[in-house]
């Protein structure tokens, strides 16, 4: 991996988003301090899945989760975003009509695989909303 | 069952447009049978997960699987009480083709006093060639979580 700068990330990262329709649909954020990206789904009516409680769509919570590993992993990754191969969404608590975070801790990033675990919280990050551990494809045109 | 058939469908259109973000993403009822639900999800450009291929995003299937497999545990039951999911796991076989609606079908295949298990799949044009399978558990409304 070589070295950039913070600057250098923010703005990748940046980019990155920008480029992807499904993350506006969401409104998807992130910010990144020093090499720790965290990732930001404000609050918006369209997330409701439940109206009674209010709380957000089971799969907004799943697809934020899931963003938050592709993003990271895209860090990492020139600016490319992997492909997902599968998904395990653990639901905690329901998410309520609040801004939700995430980050993704990258357990191992080979040269095709990598295996990532997220994390989502609202008010304490003590308290996860849900949990994911996912698979995705570094780089699918690789002949090795 | 007639009865219980056109309740269901009833149910089922409803359900396709119950909630502000099925309704943003379009979702419509294709199906309900007992125990099973078909939904879904017409092509839409702002919904594309990458940009160089047009492929929709596999976040949208997430949430599509998930509202299905609602769907087909409210069928199973005839009951419109509301479950939540506790986990759900999703395989990504292949991108969906760029243009095509995606279907979700979930069949609510054991349902215990407590929880509900569910298998579903998407697809475009054909169920046995999947876009996603995927396998849940729900807690029924009223068990203690």
């Amino acid at each position: 991996m070589s070295v950039i700068t913070p600057a250098e990330r923010a703005e990748r990262l940046a980019a990155l988003l920008a480029r992807v329709p499904y993350i506006r649909f969401l409104g998807m954020k992130a910010e990144v301090s020093g090499d720790e990206m965290t990732a930001i789904l404000p609050f918006s009516e369209h997330l409701i899945g439940n109206t009674q409680l209010p709380a957000l769509h089971g799969g907004v919570v799943g697809a934020f989760m899931e963003m938050t590993a592709l993003a990271q992993l895209g860090l990492l990754n020139e600016g490319r975003l992997p492909k997902t191969i599968d998904v395990t969404i653990d639901y905690l608590r329901p998410g309520r009509a609040l801004t939700t975070y995430a980050r993704a801790d990258v357990k191992k990033a080979g040269r095709r695989i990598a295996s990532v675990h997220v994390e989502a919280w609202q008010n304490e990050r003590a308290s996860p909303v849900a949990v994911l551990r996912g698979h995705f494809m570094m780089a699918e045109d690789d002949p090795a | 069952m007639s009865t219980d058939l056109e309740a269901l469908k009833e149910l089922g259109l409803r359900m396709a447009e119950s909630t502000p973000q099925t309704k943003a993403l379009g979702l419509q009822f294709v199906d309900v049978q007992p125990a099973v639900g078909i939904l879904k999800i017409p092509y839409r450009a702002d919904l594309v997960g990458d940009p160089d291929t047009g492929v929709i995003a596999s976040g949208v299937i997430t949430t599509l699987l998930d509202h299905c497999c609602g769907l087909a545990i409210k069928s199973a039951k005839l009951d419109f009480s509301s479950t939540a999911t506790l986990d759900l796991r999703i395989d990504y076989m292949r991108p969906a083709e760029p243009g095509q609606d995606i279907f979700g079908r979930a069949h609510c295949y054991k349902l215990t006093r407590q929880i509900a298990f569910v298998r579903a799949s998407a697809y475009t044009t054909d169920p046995d060639d999947p876009v996603a399978t995927a396998q849940a558990a729900f807690v029924l409304s009223g068990a203690p979580a």
